[in-house]
């Protein structure tokens, strides 16, 4: 390798890390993004243009037509996508490097036939990269509802740790062998493809977070693995940082929801038991109407809303946001109080308030607003549900007990917005909707915030 | 197991930037608050398509016979650099509608 490309990949290498530094902090996190971005475009044209081999001009045709189409097509997605959809974007696009990864194993594996300690890499690539694609792809088509939220497959917990064990004797013994037919290395692939499935299938859809995190350090794991086999510094530490980076985020995301990272390797949660309670009721609910919940709003000195992903589906941001100035003109003291799980993703919900301009010190976090509450005189929760469930602390038998909730039942009055009166995502009965502070709002969050809104105009 | 001492003293150097990378990218992620957690997943998502640089070496390591390698290189990179792109492009996207603290 050349001087100057070792140089280039140096900068590009501390870009990357000086990138996800400022990426941490809200003044700095654009800089820090555009840092890393024109690290990466360095390090992609060093890549390209520096080198000692006699490469035919037809290649690099190819080479600028393939980044060509993928920048278009990529810039064409990220510009597209609704705020809301964001997640399973992600997801996709996370994918797409775990692909772009198993397609070098597969080029690569011919080539290093005998070379035990390359050809372990490679196998390890083109597994990584295969589960990360096909998992991401379903956790892509749970998250836009293309698949269904909880799939059950029989004994899965023992079904997939046994495949996974099987594929890694089977790289084992591909590595040991030193087989060398394409047969091989296509059933290594169809393998990873088919644990991916299985690992991503029968985890229920609100624990997705975790899932598409866990996977964007898988993704980061394969460029590090396909690193090694190229001696390439640059894959190397940027696939590390993403690898090690990304398993602490998931980690904060297990803490929010009360789950234990080896719980989401090695056993799916999350669709567990979670239909044992739906049958237990706990007396009956109130309904109100647009124009009462106006006047307990008004009236009130403390108002906290709660956002969930209800109201980021009927893309009600905006409303919420009128609501909350209008109040705050009638001199109601108004905020927010975030779940770490809010959403979809961690932070998706203070994206999609700061897409309409939420001021974000009014966004608060669980463990700053929980002992307000008691001096809130009116929770306005739209569009959540199990981040609200008191069973989570009084129910030892609900698969969220355990799970740190906002404790909105300690406020004096309660109103929920909900479509329906059908169970959550995680697909359990919320006992809050039955307490006696609590009235139903029932309907789409956009149209009864919209009504919410012209109520408190008139009075 | 002696094959893999045999690739650690090989590859010393490799070694430890492996290790130093990890605590690298644990010590640059602690403590970062909730609000930016997608943004951060998402760019580190852009980052981990720097897999892309590994694509584009299968390609210029490629006989231009061999069109198979060819083949499944251009599809490689093509995949790789749409994480590349899609990541930073939708990252910078989601931290614009952030405005700054007072």
């Amino acid at each position: 390798m050349s001087i100057s490309l070792s140089i280039i990949y140096l900068i590009a290498t501390i870009t990357f890390v000086i990138g996800l530094k400022k990426l941490g902090h809200p003044a700095t996190a654009k800089n820090g993004n555009l840092i890393a971005a024109i690290g990466m475009g360095l390090a992609i044209a060093g890549t390209i243009f520096i080198h000692d081999l006699q490469v035919p001009t037809i290649i690099y045709v190819l080479i600028g037509l393939a980044i060509a189409i993928g920048s278009a097509i990529g810039a064409w997605m990220a510009i597209k996508v609704k705020m809301t959809k964001m997640p399973e974007l992600v997801s996709l696009f996370n994918g797409f490097g775990g692909a772009s990864a198993a397609l070098i194993g597969l080029v690569e594996f011919s080539k290093n036939v005998g070379d035990k300690m390359q050809a372990t890499t490679i196998v390890s690539g083109i597994i990584i990269g295969a589960i990360t694609f096909s998992g991401s792809l379903i956790a892509w088509g749970k998250l836009n509802g293309s698949l269904k939220s909880v799939v059950k497959i029989p004994f899965h917990k023992i079904v997939n740790n046994l495949f996974l064990i099987g594929i890694i004797a089977f790289a084992v013994f591909m590595v040991t062998t030193g087989v060398n037919e394409q047969v091989f290395v296509g059933v290594l692939l169809a393998t990873g493809l088919i644990y991916g499935i299985l690992f991503v299938l029968p985890i229920g859809g609100a624990d997705m977070p975790v899932v598409i995190s866990l996977l964007n350090s898988l993704t980061g794991i394969a460029a590090a693995i396909t690193g090694i086999l190229y001696s390439n510094m640059v894959m190397l530490v940027g696939g590390i940082l993403v690898g090690s980076a990304g398993i602490i985020l998931t980690i904060a995301m297990c803490k929010g929801m009360n789950r234990t990272l080896g719980a989401v390797i090695f056993g799916s949660f999350g669709a567990t038991d979670a239909v044992a309670d739906t049958d237990k009721k706990f007396g009956s609910i109130k309904k109100t109407n647009p124009s009462d919940a106006a006047i307990m709003m008004n009236y009130a000195t403390n108002v906290i809303i709660v956002p969930g992903y209800g109201l980021a589906v009927a893309q009600a941001q905006h409303v919420i946001h009128e609501l909350e100035e209008l109040l705050t003109k009638k001199g109601v003291n108004v905020k927010y109080a975030i779940h770490p799980v809010a959403g979809r993703m961690p932070g998706h919900m203070n994206v999609l308030l700061a897409e309409s301009n939420v001021d974000y010190s009014l966004l608060l976090e669980m463990d700053d607003i929980n002992p307000q509450f008691k001096n809130t005189d009116v929770v306005l929760v739209v569009g959540a549900n199990d981040v609200v469930n008191p069973a989570a602390h009084n129910d030892p038998s609900s698969p969220i007990y355990g799970m740190p909730i906002l404790d909105v039942e300690n406020a004096k009055h309660i109103i929920v917005n909900k479509r329906t009166m059908n169970a959550g995502y995680a697909g359990i009965e919320n006992e809050l909707f039955y307490n006696s502070k609590t009235v139903m709002l029932f309907g789409d969050a956009k149209d009864a915030l919209t009504s919410l809104v012209s109520e408190l105009k008139n009075m | 197991m002696n094959e893999l001492i045999e690739f650690i003293s090989d590859n010393l150097e490799i070694t430890y930037i492996l290790i130093l990378a990890i605590f690298v990218g644990v010590e640059v992620i602690k403590n970062i608050p909730a609000v930016l957690h997608t943004p951060l997943m998402s760019g580190a998502n852009a980052l981990s398509g720097v897999v892309v640089v590994g694509a584009i070496l299968v390609m210029l390591n490629s006989d231009p016979e061999d069109y198979l390698a060819l083949t499944l290189g251009f599809i490689a990179v093509i995949l790789g650099i749409l994480n590349v792109v899609g990541g930073f492009a939708v990252t910078g996207r989601m931290l614009q509608m952030f405005k700054k603290k007072n």
